[in-house]
Parts: structure tokens; C-alpha cells; sequence
């Protein structure tokens, strides 16, 4: 039905445009009309083909061909070779660094692609609220195969074998997490989904939950059967309205075919599922806390052990999981586990998604399997750094976690390899910092977020949070000394080593891997009173150059506070002690004669 | 709906949804219809994607095209929200950025009418479980 018998597809991502990629889909254009064949070929800009490293990126379709590095000036080869006599360019395609052959076909590329989605594997495919979408993707499968086919421990065995970790942060393995709840004896055991999705910036929870809520609904009955509960607990926060509709749904439509509720698919096993919502509390992702919350008490978090899975949600047996790491379940049961560990790092193994956020161009939710760098994953699939700055800094895991810096870029990402430099896997947040961001008043950000979630029970994390970010404010504000920086790892040691719950004694971790990181930059602060990044306010200072003011006060009328004084045709002052580093003098003068220390 | 009583019923259930791509209409000739997918996560409705859905709703239906318009999760592709993901009959599925109603308007025209692809497609960038058998 087409008329078009060809299509040229320009990658038009950030990182291409700035190679002259919208030039290159120009030149394509002229140089099919001097062949007359604009009416039968297509020249089409696409978003970013997640290669970056290659670009400019031209695919032409039907036949596959990828090229890689195309300048424009090679348009006219493309068209007078590939589309007039159907010749590929071999220059221009991709050269596989391995055999050292140019690859013809992209389908036989897939290894660009660095992105595999397992746990994401039916968001943004099913309609969330139909489960025969899912069914028609082998949904509720896994359940019936662990059923009649599998006992309990072998089930266990298999997930053991994945080597699955929890995606929640903590990495713990979840088979024997499964085991522990397993051999603890009692006549009621719980499982628990933890939806408790905190950390600033991340989304890849509840992306699951609206996107694909069986698969999760699915593996908790799984471990029900494992562990020898009836009962499933989703602990969701209450601001994720849409999340919580769409479970609802889920959980209707599956009781309705008896997918849940009395014997399931007639095998006499019986699982029900009900949803207990949060208040939005960090705190209450800690495990205990997140039972005491549960179990209406106040959200704060109790001394380990005894651990959750022998005495838990109402003193019973309670086998809590993360959402990512129940929608890992079923397909390493219906695709085994040897094909789940063949994927991952020797200690890390499947996928992991991440939020990226931040100063990056294609801003998104991905997949990576566990080994993938960070490079790859900023660079390639984030399409680099927006506006074309400079990369200063990713932080991963959230509160808990810490900065990485460029040194880091080629770590592979795995539980062990983030703890190594100084940061953790988290939750799967992932935010982009550039060369504009002052990394003092990042460690301030996090600890205020900390200080305002802190339950308030042990004094380590109340008071010395406080304490930490009150050190921080002051030497934002210009007001620091050198020995605050003593002061302000000392504190953080005390606070990690003293804390009850993993709030605490992880909330010092970005000012630490700051400090680490970027010791320079805390020095400025303390000893120059200089931020280099030009973030913090109280450390500028606005002056006008005597030279280039031609005295039309316009900035004296535009300070709102009259800290600038001068004669009409005559240069004007700044009064230090009076000005608030508004700016409104920098944006009103014609001449470019304020300028920022 | 009927309840299913063992894995033979799912698996039976399973073979047949399959088969007819099951979507909101389960029409017995599906795969001669347009399917338009549209992620419909909290963020893409933040960003406008409930308007692009009644948009490819309302306007399938009023310009004659033998079509259903379906909702998703999240595709991922934050920073081309909303996203919508076309598939013709006989043809791969294509995805469409930063579809507000002004571009639904030329994807229905252009794309969905004439078969000619419009600026803004997002290459697939991912592999699937699938592709890894």
C-alpha cells in the first residue's frame, strides 16, 4: 500500500544532530531528486538508535543496511550506489570490531542493541488491564508449570540457580531468601510485595505496576507456593493512583479465572492478594518498617534479627520481595535458569532497569544486563550529556548511594563493582550531573531529603543528620572552615556505624563519595569561599566592570534591595553587604558589564 | 468469563488469545486492522497521552479506518512522551515520539492512510526475551 519502496531512516537523537545529521537527511533528499526518485524512496529523521558512539546512523529498510559514521557528504554515495544501482556502501557500513567484517544486515547486529528487557518485557507491549494480553504471553505459565510440575523446593532450586539477587537494593539472594521463609515453621506464613518505590527519581517500579501488574501478581503466588503461604501483601504508596487501579484490575480479572483465590487452575493450591497502601514514608521500603506500616503501627524500623522471614507481618513468617525482583520470576521459571544466569556478570547475573534522569538527552526507563558500563549506558543509551556539557557525575541508589565520576565510567554496573566504588546498586535510580552542578549542594540536597524522612527513633540518624546538613548549609553559604570537613566526615562515620536501621547508616553516603570524589571542590568552598560550578548563591558575587558601564541605571532601578549606586553617565557600584544574588542587574544590562564571580 | 481449571484450560486459552492477538475488540479479522497502542503510564498521561488516545479513537472511527486504538504500559521513552506505537496489518510495529494530536493527525494521515512514514519514529533499541531463544 505504500507507494514509497524505500525509506531512509536518519537518526535524529541529540548526539547525531550535532554530527549533521539533519544535513545528511537534506543532502539524501537533493540527491534523490537529481534522480528523480523522491517519489519512490523516503528520507525520514527517527530518535535515537542507542549507538551514538557510531553516529550519524542511517538504516535503510526494507533490506536492513545500517551504516554507521555517515558525513553528509556521503549522501550521494548512498543514493547513486545503494538506491539507484543496489550496491552497498561497503565503507560506510558497520565493521564488527571482533571478526573484523562489515555487518550488511543489522538484524544480524543485535549486540548494538545493549539493552535486553526481561523484567520490562511486557510494559509498553499489553494492555495492563486485560489479562488475556498477558496470558497470550505466556502470563500465569510459569504458575501452572511450578504447580504440576515442580515441587516447592525444586522451585526454590531454580530460582537458586538463577543467581537472582533482590532488585530492592540490598542484592540478597532471593532463592535463599525463599528457603529461609520456607524452613520456618508456622501455620501462617505472608508474602509481601514491597511497592514502596522512594528514592528521588525513580520510576521503575511503579512503570511495572501500570505496565505489566500480573507479572507480579503472578511470581507472588509463585513464592506462595514455595514458601507455604496463602496470603500476598502489596505494600503500594498511596500517590501512585494509577498503579493501584490498574493492580486492582489485575487482581479482580485474575480471581475471576481463578488464577488466584480458592484452587488455582484446580490444583488445590490457594493464594489471595490484597493491597495495603503507604504514606509515602522512605523509611517504610525498610523491611520491618515497612511490616510495622503494615501492621498499622507507626512506620519505624525495628532491630535485625529476628529477620522477616521467621517472624515478620504479624509475628508470622514473611517473605518480602521488591517488584522488579518478582517480575524477574517467571520467566526464569518458563526459560530456566540456566538462560537467566547466562546473563549478567559472574556475581550479578539477568538484567537490571534503571531510571535515567538528570542532565541526559533521552531521559527514559531501560534494561541493561548487569555488566553493562556506565558509559554504555549514559553515553549509548542516554544519548550523552544534554546541551552538550561536560559529564561530571551519575548518582546511583538514591539516598543511600553515592556519586560516581568519570574514572568510574568503565566499571561494569554490578552489585559488587557499585559497592566497590563507593556507591550501590539502589533501587535502579540513575541521575546525570554535568559540569553546572555543585556537588556540595548535591550531598545537601540528599541529606535534606534524608533529615525530612528520618523516622526520629535513634538519635544518630535524627540528630547527627541535622547536624550533617547544618554543616553543609554553612559551608554553602560561604560561612565553612577548613575544619568542617573534618568534622563532616568524622559525623558521617558516626552516623553510619551507629544508626538502628539502613536509613541511617547509609544517609551519609553522599556526602561521603562526594568528599571522596570531589575534595577539590569542598576545599574551594571552605578555603577560597568559591563554588566553581556557580551554584551556590551566597558564595558569588555580582560586580560591575567599571570600563564597559556607560552609568544608564538601569540596574540600580532594577535592584530590588538598592544595593547599587552610582551617578547617571557615571559607572556603578555593587554593595556587597547589601545584595541577595538575585541577578535581576545581570539580566537588565544592555552592555554585558555585570559580571558573576 | 469462564473459570480456567487447569493448566491444559490456560494452555488451551493461551494457544487460542494468541492466535487472535487479542486485543480490546476481539474481532475474529484483527490482524486486518490497524492497531494503535499508546503507553498510558503516569507519565505519559501527564504528558497528554490520554488526549492522543480519544484523538486516535475519535478519528479512526470518523475518517473510516478499520482500526483499534488499545492502551500500554510505559515503552521507556520518557523524553519523547507520549509515545504511541502503530502497527499496520501485514507490517512490523512502529513506534511514534512526542505524539501530541497535531502529529496523530499526520501519522492517521500519512502513515495509517498512505503507508509513508513521518518524522519522529524511535528505532527499536532493545532486544526481547523472545529474540534470545
Amino acid at each position: 500500500m505504500s507507494k514509497y519502496r524505500m525509506h531512509l531512516m536518519v537518526c535524529g537523537g541529540t548526539g547525531c544532530r550535532a554530527s549533521a545529521s539533519d544535513q545528511l537527511a537534506e543532502n539524501l533528499k537533493k540527491e534523490l531528486t537529481k534522480y528523480s526518485l523522491e517519489e519512490e524512496v523516503q528520507v525520514i529523521m527517527t530518535g535515537c538508535f542507542g549507538f551514538c558512539e557510531k553516529g550519524p546512523i542511517v538504516k535503510v529498510s526494507p533490506d536492513n543496511t545500517f551504516y554507521t559514521e555517515v558525513k553528509s557528504t556521503d549522501a550521494e554515495d548512498i543514493i547513486s550506489e545503494h538506491v539507484v544501482k543496489g550496491r552497498k556502501v561497503n565503507r560506510l557500513l558497520y565493521m564488527d570490531p571482533e571478526k573484523q567484517m562489515h555487518v550488511s544486515n543489522s538484524t544480524d547486529m543485535g549486540f548494538y542493541k545493549k539493552q535486553i528487557r526481561i523484567a520490562l518485557r511486557n510494559c509498553g507491549f499489553i494492555n495492563p488491564e486485560d489479562i488475556d494480553e498477558y496470558i497470550a504471553r505466556d502470563g500465569y505459565m510459569a504458575l501452572g508449570k511450578a504447580l504440576s510440575e515442580l515441587s516447592p523446593q525444586e522451585t526454590i532450586d531454580q530460582i537458586k540457580e538463577s543467581g537472582l539477587r533482590g532488585r530492592g537494593g540490598g542484592g540478597f539472594p532471593t532463592g535463599l531468601k525463599w528457603e529461609i521463609s520456607r524452613k520456618s515453621e508456622s501455620d501462617e506464613k505472608y508474602v509481601v510485595c514491597n511497592a514502596d518505590e522512594g528514592d528521588p527519581g525513580a520510576f521503575m517500579d511503579r512503570s511495572i505496576l501500570e505496565g505489566d501488574p500480573h507479572s507480579v501478581l503472578e511470581a507472588m503466588a509463585i513464592c506462595g507456593y514455595c514458601i507455604g503461604a496463602k496470603k500476598g501483601l502489596i505494600y503500594i504508596r498511596a500517590e501512585y493512583p494509577l498503579a493501584i487501579e490498574r493492580l486492582k484490575t489485575a487482581i479482580k480479572q485474575a480471581e475471576e479465572y481463578g488464577l488466584l483465590g480458592e484452587n488455582v487452575m484446580g490444583m488445590g493450591f490457594s493464594f489471595t492478594i490484597e493491597l495495603k497502601y503507604g504514606a509515602g514514608a522512605f523509611v517504610c521500603g525498610e523491611e520491618t518498617a515497612l511490616i510495622h506500616s503494615m501492621e498499622g503501627l507507626r512506620g519505624e524500623p525495628t532491630v535485625k534479627p529476628p529477620f522477616p522471614s521467621e517472624s515478620g507481618y504479624l509475628g508470622k513468617p514473611t517473605n518480602v520481595n521488591n517488584v522488579e525482583t518478582f517480575a524477574n520470576i517467571p520467566v526464569i521459571l518458563l526459560k530456566g535458569p540456566e538462560w537467566f544466569s547466562s546473563i549478567g556478570t559472574e556475581k550479578s547475573k539477568g538484567t537490571k532497569v534503571f531510571a535515567l534522569a538528570g542532565k541526559i538527552n533521552n531521559v527514559g526507563l531501560i534494561e541493561v544486563p548487569m555488566g553493562t558500563t556506565l558509559r554504555e549506558v549514559i553515553f549509548e543509551i542516554g544519548g550523552g550529556i544534554k546541551d552538550g556539557k561536560k559529564f561530571k557525575a551519575v548518582q546511583t541508589g538514591g539516598p543511600s548511594g553515592g556519586c560516581l565520576t568519570e574514572k568510574h565510567l568503565d566499571t561494569p554496573i554490578d552489585y559488587d563493582n557499585l559497592i566497590a566504588s563507593g556507591s550501590m546498586m539502589g533501587s535502579g535510580g540513575m541521575i546525570v550531573m554535568d559540569e553546572d552542578d555543585c556537588m556540595v549542594s548535591i550531598a545537601k540536597y540528599y541529606l535534606d531529603f534524608t533529615v525530612e524522612e528520618s523516622c526520629g527513633k535513634c538519635s544518630p540518624c535524627r540528630i547527627g543528620n541535622k547536624r550533617l546538613y547544618e554543616l553543609l548549609e554553612k559551608i554553602t553559604e560561604g560561612k565553612g572552615v577548613p575544619e568542617d570537613l573534618d568534622k563532616l566526615s568524622n559525623l558521617s562515620y558516626v552516623i553510619k556505624d551507629t544508626s538502628l536501621c539502613g536509613l541511617g547508616q547509609t544517609s551519609p553516603n553522599p556526602v561521603l563519595s562526594t568528599m571522596q570524589n570531589f575534595h577539590h571542590e569542598y576545599e574551594s568552598h571552605v578555603k577560597d569561599h568559591k563554588c566553581t560550578a556557580g551554584q551556590c548563591k551566597s558564595l558569588m558575587q555580582y560586580t560591575i566592570d567599571t570600563v564597559a558601564c556607560v552609568g544608564c541605571t538601569a540596574c540600580a532601578r532594577a535592584c530590588p534591595v538598592g544595593a547599587i549606586t552610582g551617578e547617571r553617565k557615571q559607572p556603578h557600584f555593587v554593595d556587597q553587604s547589601l545584595c541577595i544574588k538575585c541577578g535581576a542587574c545581570q539580566d537588565r544590562c544592555k552592555f554585558s558589564a555585570v559580571f558573576v564571580n | 468469563m469462564s473459570k480456567i481449571k487447569s493448566l491444559d484450560d490456560l494452555r488451551k486459552m493461551k494457544a487460542d488469545l494468541k492466535s487472535k492477538i487479542s486485543l480490546r475488540e476481539k474481532g475474529d479479522n484483527v490482524e486486518q486492522k490497524v492497531q494503535v497502542k499508546v503507553a498510558m503510564a503516569t507519565c505519559g498521561i501527564a504528558s497528554g497521552a490520554k488526549q492522543t488516545m480519544e484523538f486516535f479513537m475519535d478519528q479512526l472511527e470518523k475518517r473510516n479506518i478499520d482500526g483499534v486504538t488499545t492502551q500500554t504500559g510505559c515503552m521507556g521513552y520518557c523524553y519523547a512522551e507520549p509515545t504511541v506505537e502503530v502497527r499496520l496489518p501485514g507490517n512490523d510495529p512502529v513506534v511514534f515520539g512526542n505524539v501530541t494530536t497535531q502529529k496523530a493527525d499526520e501519522i492517521i494521515e500519512r502513515y495509517i492512510k498512505n503507508g509513508e512514514l513521518v518524522d519522529g519514529i524511535i528505532p527499536v533499541n532493545y532486544e526481547t526475551i523472545d529474540d534470545n531463544e
